[in-house]
C-alpha cells in the first residue's frame, strides 16, 4: 500500500505553528462520503481504483486485500446510500466467492482449472479501456467547445413577382360578392298591423251603402301593399263563410259581383 | 476570369455560407451542366491551399468539407461567447466511447463492460445531441436496439471516419492479449 510519507515540509502550519493533529471540532459535513462514492461510476470503477493507488500487478491480484478494501468502502456505502449500492454489493459477493475458489484445493492432477480470477481481470482490463478511452474523446476537440465552424452570412434575396388581374376580373369578382352576399340577406318577418275583422266591417259599410259591387273594387291593387290585399281578400272570404254577403258570378271569366247576404 | 476559377470562386462560397458541411455530391448540385467529382476534389484542395496563411481552414469531416476557425484562435473567439457546449458526465463519456469503439452494442452490452445498470438519460442525452441512434435490433429473445455513433458525432470530434479515434491505451490491450494468452497457455499444458 502506499504510505504517505510526512517529512518536514509537508506538516500543516497555523499562524506559523504545527498543526499535529485534526482539531476536535473541525466540521465534515454528513454528505461528504456521499459525493467521495458518487464520484466511482460503478464497482468495476471503484476496483480499478484501489487496484492503481496500492500500484498491484493486474494480472495478479492479491484477492484478499482487495476484497477488504473494497468491503470496506462498500460499508460505508451502504450506511449512506442504499439504493446505490445494489451493483456494489453483487460485486461484493463476486470477490469472495473468486477468493473462495482460490483457496479450495485443485480438483484433481488432470486439466489444471483455470485462474478464478480471469474473469474478473478480463472485465476489469476491458471497462479500463473504455474509461480510458472516454477520457481522451472528452479531451478531443469538438465543434462548440474548442471547434468553430466559419459561416459568412448570406442574404437569400427572393424577387416577389405579382399576378396580372384585368378590370374584368375585378368585376367578376365584385359579381361574386354580391352573389354571397345575397345568400345571407335576412328576412325580417313583423307582426302585421292589419285585421281581417277590420276589413270585415269596412266591406260590409261598403256594401250598405251600394249593395252590389264588383270584386275588384275592394282592391286598390296599385296602392295597396300586398299583405293588406291578403287581408281584404281574407275577409270577403270570411264574410261569405259566415253568409254576410254573397259573391255572384254570371258565367266563368266574367266579372265578380259582391252583395249583401239575405238576413 | 477562366471557367475553372469561377467555379472555384462557387464552390468557396457555397463552403463559406453553408452551415453544415458540405460533400461532393451536394458541391456538384451548385452546377447547371455535369462537373467532374474530380474537378472538384482538386479546386477543393487548391481552395484549401489558398487559406493555408488564413485564420480560417478548410477541414475534411466525416460527411464533407467545411471551413473552421484555426485552433489557435479558439481562445479568443471563446470569450466572445462564454456559454460553451455542456461538459458531459463521467457516465455519459463512458457510454459515448464503449459505443464509438464498440459499435454496434445493445445496453446490455453497455452495462456489462460497465457493470452497472445503465440510467435511460444517459443514453437519451447522447441521442439528442445526434452522437448516437439505433441502427437495428439484435436478433436474440427481446431484440434489443443496437446503438452506433451517427457521422454528426464524427463531424462535431472533427473526425473523417471510426478509424481516426484515439488508439485505446496500448499498455492495457496488452494486458488485455497476455491474459487471453495464458489461458492458450492453459490449454496447451492440458494437452
Amino acid at each position: 500500500m502506499a504510505e504517505i510519507i510526512y517529512t518536514e515540509k509537508s506538516v500543516p502550519k497555523i499562524y506559523g505553528e504545527n498543526i499535529e493533529a485534526l482539531p476536535q471540532d473541525l466540521y465534515i459535513p454528513p454528505d461528504a462520503l456521499e459525493v467521495y462514492l458518487d464520484s466511482f461510476e460503478g464497482p468495476l470503477d471503484l476496483l480499478i481504483y484501489l487496484i492503481r493507488k496500492n500500484n498491484i500487478d493486474i494480472l495478479d491480484i492479491p484477492m484478499a486485500n482487495l476484497t477488504l478494501q473494497y468491503i470496506n468502502y462498500v460499508e460505508k456505502m451502504k450506511v449512506i446510500k442504499l439504493e446505490l449500492a445494489a451493483d456494489y454489493l453483487l460485486m461484493s459477493a463476486m470477490l469472495i466467492e473468486i477468493k473462495s475458489r482460490m483457496l479450495l484445493p485443485k480438483p484433481s492432477l488432470e486439466g489444471e482449472e483455470d485462474d478464478p480470477r480471469a474473469e474478473l481481470v478480463k472485465k476489469l482490463i476491458e471497462y479500463e479501456l473504455m474509461k480510458d478511452a472516454a477520457e481522451n474523446l472528452n479531451e478531443m476537440p469538438q465543434v462548440g467547445k474548442d471547434i468553430l465552424i466559419a459561416q459568412s452570412y448570406f442574404e437569400r434575396v427572393t424577387e416577389v413577382s405579382y399576378p396580372d388581374v384585368s378590370i374584368d376580373d375585378l368585376f367578376e369578382a365584385w359579381k361574386n360578392v354580391l352573389k354571397r352576399a345575397k345568400q345571407f340577406e335576412q328576412h325580417q318577418i313583423s307582426r302585421s298591423e292589419l285585421s281581417v275583422r277590420e276589413h270585415m266591417t269596412i266591406i260590409l259599410r261598403k256594401l250598405n251603402e251600394k249593395s252590389l259591387l264588383e270584386f275588384s273594387t275592394f282592391f286598390n291593387s296599385e296602392k295597396d301593399p300586398i299583405p293588406k290585399l291578403v287581408v281584404c281578400f281574407l275577409a270577403i272570404l270570411e264574410l261569405t263563410k259566415e253568409g254576410l254577403i254573397k259573391i255572384n258570378q254570371q258565367s266563368s271569366s266574367s266579372a265578380i259581383f259582391l252583395q249583401l247576404g239575405e238576413v | 476570369m477562366t471557367q475553372i476559377d469561377k467555379l472555384k470562386e462557387v464552390l468557396e462560397v457555397a463552403l463559406l455560407t453553408s452551415s453544415q458541411p458540405l460533400s461532393i455530391d451536394d458541391l456538384t448540385k451548385l452546377f447547371i451542366d455535369k462537373t467532374d467529382r474530380s474537378t472538384i476534389r482538386m479546386l477543393l484542395d487548391e481552395i484549401k491551399n489558398d487559406w493555408q496563411e488564413k485564420s480560417i481552414s478548410l477541414v475534411q469531416v466525416a460527411s464533407g468539407y467545411r471551413f473552421q476557425a484555426k485552433a489557435d484562435f479558439t481562445e479568443f473567439l471563446m470569450r466572445l461567447s462564454p456559454d460553451r457546449a455542456p461538459n458531459y458526465s463521467r457516465a455519459v463519456m463512458e457510454v459515448l466511447s464503449i459505443i464509438a469503439y464498440r459499435q454496434p452494442v445493445t445496453r446490455a452490452d453497455i452495462e456489462k463492460i460497465r457493470g452497472v445498470s445503465l440510467n435511460s438519460n444517459t443514453l437519451r442525452q447522447l441521442i439528442e445531441r445526434d452522437w448516437v441512434d439505433v441502427i437495428g435490433q439484435k436478433e436474440v429473445p427481446g431484440r434489443p436496439s443496437l446503438y452506433a455513433t451517427t457521422k454528426h458525432f464524427l463531424n462535431d470530434f472533427a473526425l473523417k471516419s471510426l478509424s481516426e479515434l484515439p488508439e485505446l491505451n496500448s499498455s492495457l490491450t496488452k494486458e488485455l492479449s497476455d491474459l487471453k494468452v495464458d489461458e492458450n497457455r492453459e490449454e496447451i499444458q492440458e494437452n
